[in-house]
């Protein structure tokens, strides 16, 4: 974990009420997808918690949906603001269990941690594909650059106006060798319930968001874990549902 | 030079700098970020007889400047703090450490107290009767002047190191229930715990915390905190520690003109994991300005 201060370089809007924010500075704590960042907002007490999306040296690309009044200031930051923010929080995937043939499942807002994982595989030459869930087509983000990077591409809309109709859980089968998930908490049990090898990642309103206030617990099989410090990802095989 | 040494029932502090309970886990976190051996010292995690899982999530709510929170003392029990926690925490932090205590029962205070006693590490009990997100325990025992000077008495009789009782401010008169455990053989008061307060999620018009209530946090209390700091370390000739809503160094200096002889940091440690080190570099210099030498001088300079 390190606490740096960013830099806004570009936030535009992607899709309905959904943004993409790109910041410059120090990232280097920042070490998996799957982790995320916590992001002090002028005028509000506690930090925000968004999924790093993509990262490279220096560079951090976070995209961000408008669920409550601090994601709708975020809408309203210009290039050039500097923020404070805490990065390389939480575990992130395990990239070592993907096999030949990963499926990355997400979920609206919970798509963004994918894409970053998904180039990471394709650099250890193995062949993800994606399955995106959306409520509606103008809610669709990401689905063009994920076809880019050479992924095979699902795409469900939960009212059917693109792709096919309903959740991600359709889209999955057993040619997959490992699911990597995230999304809303009702796609991540239907996706548990398959019975297939993989790995979730977990959402919960956070305090700190790296590990001091016990805010985002959960009960797994061994015990108690933190959502921000031990997760927010969990091997399946982890969680008592 | 100012002098920033203060002391603590008997112990000296290099500081009084201490970040509170519930903020600060095992020091762990923080330690990855800083030597926390620069702190006067920490309060660790609420610790119980058994261990708990806590209240269901969410857990946690923003307010304006503050935030409300229902953890409900999550903890893993006394008997793995003994043997996992402080031997993992002896390994990055040096000095004698605050012990936080919670319970359910008076027998349990006596049982958790009287383990973590004899403890070499541990320097203060911190006997929390204030803890308002559990049921039929915790802010029960505080807010009954009787009950406290139960909980401090039967604390007193099975420990050696000092007492200090964490008050509730969901009280009408604090400063009577100050005075019992003052009475019944407190070595020292700490106060407040959180403000009792509760949000609701307008889309689905039900409580925004699981457990409906929580304890309020954050600079939005500190005028509260340092009112019932006033009038207790006014009244009780025991060691105060004050804390609510302390965030800067100036924060620090009005909470002991205020009668703290040191002064507890909490959620500021949650926005920002270095606060109580920047706290700490920035006392110096906030004290020199307003003439300030040792920082012994100005416990109480409010009275």
């Amino acid at each position: 974990m390190k606490q740096e201060i960013f830099k806004i370089e570009q936030n535009k809007v992607l899709a309905a009420n959904t943004y993409e924010m790109v910041l410059s500075g120090d990232t280097s704590a920042v070490t998996s997808p799957g982790q995320f960042v916590n992001i002090a907002l002028p005028g509000r007490f506690l930090r925000r918690p968004v999924s790093v999306c993509d990262c490279g040296p220096g560079r951090l690309t976070l995209i961000y949906k408008v669920l409550g009044e601090g994601t709708a200031d975020m809408t309203e930051m210009l290039p050039g603001t500097k923020l404070s923010v805490l990065t390389g929080l939480g575990n992130g995937f395990d990239l070592s269990r993907s096999g030949e043939r990963p499926m990355l499942a997400g979920g609206g807002v919970g798509i963004p941690p994918l894409f970053w994982l998904a180039k990471e595989l394709i650099k250890q030459g193995k062949r993800p594909a994606a399955a995106l869930g959306y409520n509606t087509a103008g809610e669709i983000f990401l689905e063009k650059e994920f076809r880019e990077l050479g992924c095979e591409v699902l795409v469900a809309t939960a009212d059917g106006s693109y792709g096919t109709k309903g959740y991600v859980t359709s889209l999955i089968n057993e040619r997959f060798s490992q699911i990597y998930a995230c999304g809303p908490t009702p796609m991540l049990k239907a996706i548990y319930a398959l019975g297939m090898p993989g790995q979730l990642s977990l959402e919960e309103r956070m305090g700190c968001g790296f590990g001091a206030c016990m805010g985002c617990s959960i009960k797994v099989k061994d015990g108690y874990k933190r959502i921000c410090k031990d997760g927010p990802v969990f091997g399946m095989e982890e969680l008592p549902w | 030079m100012v002098d920033l040494r203060t002391t603590l029932c008997g112990i000296e502090l290099d500081n009084p700098v201490i970040p509170a309970s519930g903020t600060f886990g095992y020091g762990r976190e923080f330690a990855e970020l800083y030597d926390i051996n620069m702190l006067g010292t920490f309060s660790f995690k609420g610790t119980t007889k058994e261990p708990r899982f806590g209240n269901p999530t969410p857990r946690i709510a923003e307010s304006a400047s503050g935030m409300l929170n229902a953890v409900g003392l999550q903890n893993p029990g006394v008997d793995k703090v003994i043997s996992e926690e402080l031997p993992s925490m002896a390994k990055f932090f040096r000095k004698p450490v605050m012990a936080n205590v919670s319970g359910f029962s008076v027998e349990d205070y006596v049982y958790t107290c009287e383990r973590l006693d004899k403890e070499p590490q541990v320097g203060w009990l911190e006997v929390n009767i204030s803890c308002p997100n559990v049921h039929g325990g915790g802010m029960s025992f505080g807010t009954d002047p009787g009950a406290a000077a139960e909980v401090t008495r039967a604390v007193k009789k099975v420990t050696t190191k000092p007492v200090i009782v964490k008050l509730t401010p969901n009280v009408t008169d604090i400063v009577s229930v100050a005075g019992a455990c003052e009475e019944a053989g407190a070595d020292g008061i700490s106060l407040i715990n959180t403000l009792l307060g509760m949000r609701i999620d307008l889309r689905s018009r039900r409580p925004l915390l699981a457990n409906t209530t929580g304890g309020l946090s954050g600079p939005a209390v500190f005028p509260v905190a340092l009112r019932m700091v006033w009038q207790v370390s006014k009244a009780v000739g025991i060691p105060v520690v004050g804390m609510g809503g302390v965030s800067s160094a100036k924060d620090v200096i009005e909470m002991m003109m205020a009668g703290a002889c040191a002064v507890e940091v909490g959620a500021a440690n949650l926005t920002d994991p270095l606060a109580c080190k920047k706290i700490i570099e920035a006392l110096p210099s906030e004290a020199e300005k307003l003439g300030i030498a040792s920082l012994k001088e100005i416990i109480g300079a409010a009275h």
